[in-house]
């Protein structure tokens, strides 16, 4: 797996589980791969793995059946959501509003091309 | 697993090596050994392993002193150096004479090791690529199941492939009851398989901290333009790769060469960083 320079790994491990849990390849109450073979099949330290589980399991997105490994939880997927959204608007949307200042965007502009990509990529 | 301490080693007394050197190492983790050329990383490795002598100072690993080089240390001990050599003969000839001296040689994972890393097992050792004899003796050193793993530029010689099947492998290998510890200068080989960095400069442990110690401490950030909070910086394309201590607790990737660098040119101030 590629990883980028812009984060910390274990937090790309997380968002690469994240990503399978909205998707549903991983459903509720499944088992996710262990830490061993994430970590094998990602090239990377099992400790950074760990890491990452241990935060997942403090956000309740995955949880420990000990002896049997780590299991999806039941509001995983809210879950998920409540905890992107929070690395977003904290992470992520800083850079986009000091562009949209830098660059004299307006608001209503924005809008529009928001319910255009909406309408467009998502079909509602 | 390892203590050494006040260790004082050097290939002449009047120029030491090491100057009383300590650290300790624990099962669990794949420490990175990292420093210039000529700053010990090699020699480290060997007094761990038994193979040079220190002139004062103690060296621990699993109660044993390595220097002893008693059976029952040395079978839990995997050495895989930079240069070796191979006797001309084939590979289960080579197990059959070698594997009786590790109590503990696993023949179903060495032939799952050579098939992974697709090491032909009719040739003569001699006869092969420098890379494929590499690869054949991390096999064999891990098959061992020996509780100390040291490896000196393990990556060297390994074609592309064979990079990634290795990081797989040592993934893989890494239990809570073996320590494992690879020097390298091929650090983007390696940098996500490393969990504790350890650096040597100048005849002392210039840093010794986890990466998740590191990433507390300092933050790898691409920045505009230059302030003083800045330790050290690197110019890039869009401005700078700059290292600075981590005020906003923010989680940055660690970036192994800047890291280097920093503490080659701005010791101190990294230094400051950590206490």
């Amino acid at each position: 797996m590629e990883f980028r320079d812009n984060k910390a790994i274990y937090l790309q491990i997380a968002e690469y589980v994240c990503d399978h849990i909205l998707l549903e390849k991983w459903k509720t109450d499944e088992k996710v791969p262990s830490v061993r073979e994430m970590a094998v099949d990602l090239e990377v330290n099992p400790n950074t793995v760990m890491r990452t589980y241990e935060l997942l399991q403090n956000k309740n997105i995955i949880n420990n059946k000990r002896g049997i490994g780590f299991f999806v939880t039941e509001n995983a997927v809210a879950n998920v959501k409540s905890y992107r959204r929070g690395e977003f608007m904290d992470n992520e949307l800083p850079s986009v509003f000091r562009n949209i200042y830098l660059l004299n965007i307006g608001f209503n502009e924005l809008e529009n091309r928001y319910n255009t990509y909406v309408k467009e990529t998502f079909n509602v | 697993m390892i203590e050494i301490k006040n260790l004082n080693f050097g290939y002449s007394k009047k120029k030491l090596l090491f100057k009383d050197l300590s650290m300790q190492l624990k099962a669990g983790h794949i420490y990175g050994l990292l420093g210039k050329n000529g700053a010990g990383k090699s020699s480290l490795l060997k007094n761990m392993a038994g193979l040079v002598y220190a002139f004062s100072g103690k060296i621990d690993v699993i109660g044993y002193n390595p220097a002893k080089r008693q059976p029952a240390l040395l079978k839990e001990i995997c050495f895989i150096p930079e240069e070796f050599y191979l006797p001309s003969v084939k590979i289960d000839s080579y197990v059959k004479a070698n594997a009786a001296f590790y109590s503990n040689f696993d023949h179903n994972y060495f032939g799952d090791l050579l098939a992974e890393f697709d090491i032909p097992v009719d040739q003569k050792l001699v006869n092969m690529s420098y890379g494929q004899k590499k690869k054949l003796i991390i096999a064999f050193g891990l098959a061992t199941k020996a509780q100390l793993i040291i490896m000196d530029e393990p990556t060297n010689g390994l074609d592309i492939p064979s990079k990634a099947q290795f990081r797989k492998i040592m993934a893989a290998a890494l239990t809570d009851d073996r320590c494992i510890i690879i020097s390298t200068h091929q650090v983007r080989d390696l940098d996500n398989l490393i969990d504790t960095v350890i650096m040597l400069d100048e005849s002392c442990v210039a840093l010794k901290a986890s990466v998740e110690e590191i990433t507390k401490k300092l933050c790898f950030k691409r920045i505009k333009e230059l302030d003083d909070t800045v330790i050290y910086a690197e110019p890039s394309l869009s401005g700078y790769h700059a290292l600075m201590p981590n005020y906003h607790d923010e989680d940055s990737k660690l970036d192994m060469e800047l890291l280097f660098n920093a503490v080659l040119a701005e010791k101190i101030k990294i230094k400051a960083a950590f206490n």
